[in-house]
């Protein structure tokens, strides 16, 4: 059993977002990178209770990116898996980073696909599906319990208005949610092993960005709370109907 | 040269979000001076011609039984040959469970152009320029895509409806289908309630609120106004309410029209899931709570005594 868990890097959550150069790139400056949360907490926690269960799987780690996220890859080792690979290309289009993903995946013939729901800033929930497509495989998405048993797998996802259970038959792409495992923090025995994990850094393939992004804007400031007295409820009331029109 | 909308259904029923989806993507013909065509798949027998009156001019129906689940694979074939077959140019989704599950693999198999999360309509003065949420909502992208086809998924509650009286012509079309890729062993729909992410409303308890015994005033208030029930964090962590209503950068991202925040501080990370909400009410009894900077209107007091009053407040309003 082959694993890839795919990981991105993004700015810690409570980050002030700002932008720079006419609005057109992320101020970066004085952010601290984290391991995208679904990617940490849900995804790749996942796959390494896979590993504890059964040994013999392999855990591979990729991600897709400069060499700034080699840190977010040890820490991302630290928890566990065996190897990284890191594709050594910046995109902001998911059509060429699923695109590079998938270049790995048909190479390292992977039995599951891992990815997180979605990143916490660019938020386009796309490279799961398009890793999907690339590949040939089924896709599900938004899991939130995972057993696998031999070549099948048995899969609880978010639809819409509940959940439905699937069965499926690897290889295939899985989207892990929260549900999927519980979070973890690394000990030392964990991050001094990291330090010998290989990580290669492999070239990218040529594909052509199908998107770009030209800038970026802030919402509009809000106009500030308006308060109510606590022992008139009914003017809040009014407001929400008459004002805001909600009620 | 047309615009092909992909409407979403469950048992029958169209669902909410693709309404929302057929006036958007009908108000993006309108600009690109082409048609805007539906497609259904499944066997829904109501409303179809009704699509008419969100600018819709032609529904297309392909009813198998295969469509009763959401296979994201199959659901991505069918639609890409769908999209070839009436020579659509651009396709629109709603950014729901469905839209996010399909949407990717129609636009890998198209090589088109993807953006999810579109708030806005397409800007085409320079480029074909869609506005879609980032940063949890804490920011907008404004980004060009460039393929000859483009696929963008819609935010619920992003785009404003006007109705028209029109009927849409419907049309059966006949295309093969590809063989299922996952098996459904169990589906769990939450019934009675209202879904969370389909809410118009939504009630959430945080914290404050002290304990999973002390919810029944939240579902009172959730009851009158026909809303979902939500909760922060540490509340689902805590086993006080299921998993599901835990809204935030790590849960459910929201935006209902209204969001009323009981006994929460408002940490970033519950705000960026709740940010994009039209109106925000908060209760918090510490007038210093966080919330208050993202909130249109508060009430500093104790959520036990200010809740139950609310509810019957609210009661009042509704029986005059
Ligand atoms: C990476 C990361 C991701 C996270 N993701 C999420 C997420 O997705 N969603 C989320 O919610 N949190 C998330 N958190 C946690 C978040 O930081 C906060 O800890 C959490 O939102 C706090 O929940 P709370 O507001 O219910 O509780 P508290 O912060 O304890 O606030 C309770 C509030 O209730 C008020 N209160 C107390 N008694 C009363 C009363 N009688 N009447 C009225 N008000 C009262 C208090 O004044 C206080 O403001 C995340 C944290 C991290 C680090
Ligand atoms: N640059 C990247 N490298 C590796 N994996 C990524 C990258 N970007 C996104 N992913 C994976 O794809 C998931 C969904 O990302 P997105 O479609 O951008 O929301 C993330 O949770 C990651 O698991």
């Amino acid at each position: 059993m082959k694993i890839l868990v795919c990981i991105s890097k993004t700015p810690d959550t409570t980050s002030k977002i700002a932008f720079k150069n006419n609005n057109a790139q992320f101020e970066d400056a004085g952010v601290q990178w984290i391991i995208n949360p679904y990617d940490e907490w849900y995804t790749l926690v996942k796959a390494i209770e896979l590993k504890e269960k059964d040994p013999s799987v392999i855990l591979h780690l990729i991600t897709v990116g400069g060499a700034d996220c080699d840190a977010i890859i040890r820490k991302a080792l630290a928890l566990g898996g065996d190897e990284a690979i890191r594709v050594d290309t910046e995109s902001d289009d998911s059509y060429v980073i699923a695109s590079q993903i998938a270049a790995v995946a048909k190479e390292g013939n992977y039995d599951l696909i891992f990815t997180g729901k979605e990143t916490i800033d660019y938020n386009g929930s796309a490279i799961g599906g398009m890793l999907a497509a690339k590949l040939q495989v089924p896709y599900l998405s938004l899991a939130t319990q995972f057993e696998l048993n031999g070549s099948e797998a048995k899969v609880t996802r978010e639809i819409e208005g509940g959940e439905e259970v699937d069965a499926v038959t690897l290889p295939a792409v899985i989207s892990c949610q929260k549900g999927m495992a519980e979070q973890r923090i690394p000990n030392m025995r964990g991050i001094m092993a990291a330090r010998t994990k290989p990580l290669k850094v492999v070239p990218p393939v040529a594909i052509e960005a199908l998107t770009h992004i030209v800038a970026y804007e802030l919402p509009p400031a809000k106009a500030g709370v308006k308060l109510v007295p606590a022992d008139d409820v009914a003017t809040l009331v009014k407001l929400l109907h008459e004002e805001a029109k909600v009620i | 040269m047309s615009v092909l909308i992909f409407i979403d259904q469950s048992e029958g029923h169209l669902k909410k979000a693709s309404f929302e989806a057929a006036a958007y993507g009908a108000a993006v013909a309108k600009q690109m001076n082409t048609n805007a065509l539906a497609l259904v798949l499944g066997n829904v027998a109501d409303g179809l011609t009704q699509l008419g009156n969100y600018g819709i001019s032609k529904v297309y129906q392909i009813q198998k039984d295969i469509f009763n689940h959401v296979d994201a694979q199959v659901f991505a074939t069918v639609i890409t040959n769908v999209v070839k077959q009436v020579d659509a140019s651009i396709v629109i989704f709603s950014h729901t469970q469905t839209g996010k599950a399909v949407a990717p693999g129609v636009a890998v198999q198209l090589k088109a152009g993807l953006v999810t999360g579109a708030c806005a309509l397409p800007q085409n003065d320079n480029g074909f320029v869609v506005k879609k949420t980032v940063f949890s909502g804490k920011a907008f992208a404004l980004v060009n895509i460039t393929s000859p086809i483009k696929v963008i998924t819609l935010n619920p509650n992003s785009f404003g409806i006007q109705m028209i009286t029109e009927n849409a012509t419907v049309e059966a079309l006949e295309v093969t289908v590809p063989n299922a890729t996952i098996q459904v062993v169990a589906t769990n729909k939450v019934s009675g309630e209202v879904p969370l992410s389909e809410a118009d409303i939504v009630v959430s308890g945080g914290r404050g609120l002290k304990g999973p015994e002390n919810w029944g005033m939240i579902e009172d208030l959730a009851h009158v106004l026909h809303a979902a029930t939500a909760c922060s964090r540490p509340v689902a962590d805590a086993h006080w309410r299921p998993h599901h209503e835990h809204v935030g950068q790590t849960g459910v991202q929201i935006a209902p029209n209204l969001y009323i925040a009981i006994g929460i501080s408002g940490a970033i990370q519950h705000l960026a899931g709740v940010n994009r909400s039209k109106t925000i009410v908060v209760i918090n009894k510490d007038p210093e709570a966080p919330f208050f900077k993202a909130a249109d209107y508060g009430i500093v007091g104790d959520a036990f005594e200010v809740v139950p009053k609310l509810t019957a407040a609210i009661k009042e309003m509704q029986s005059k």
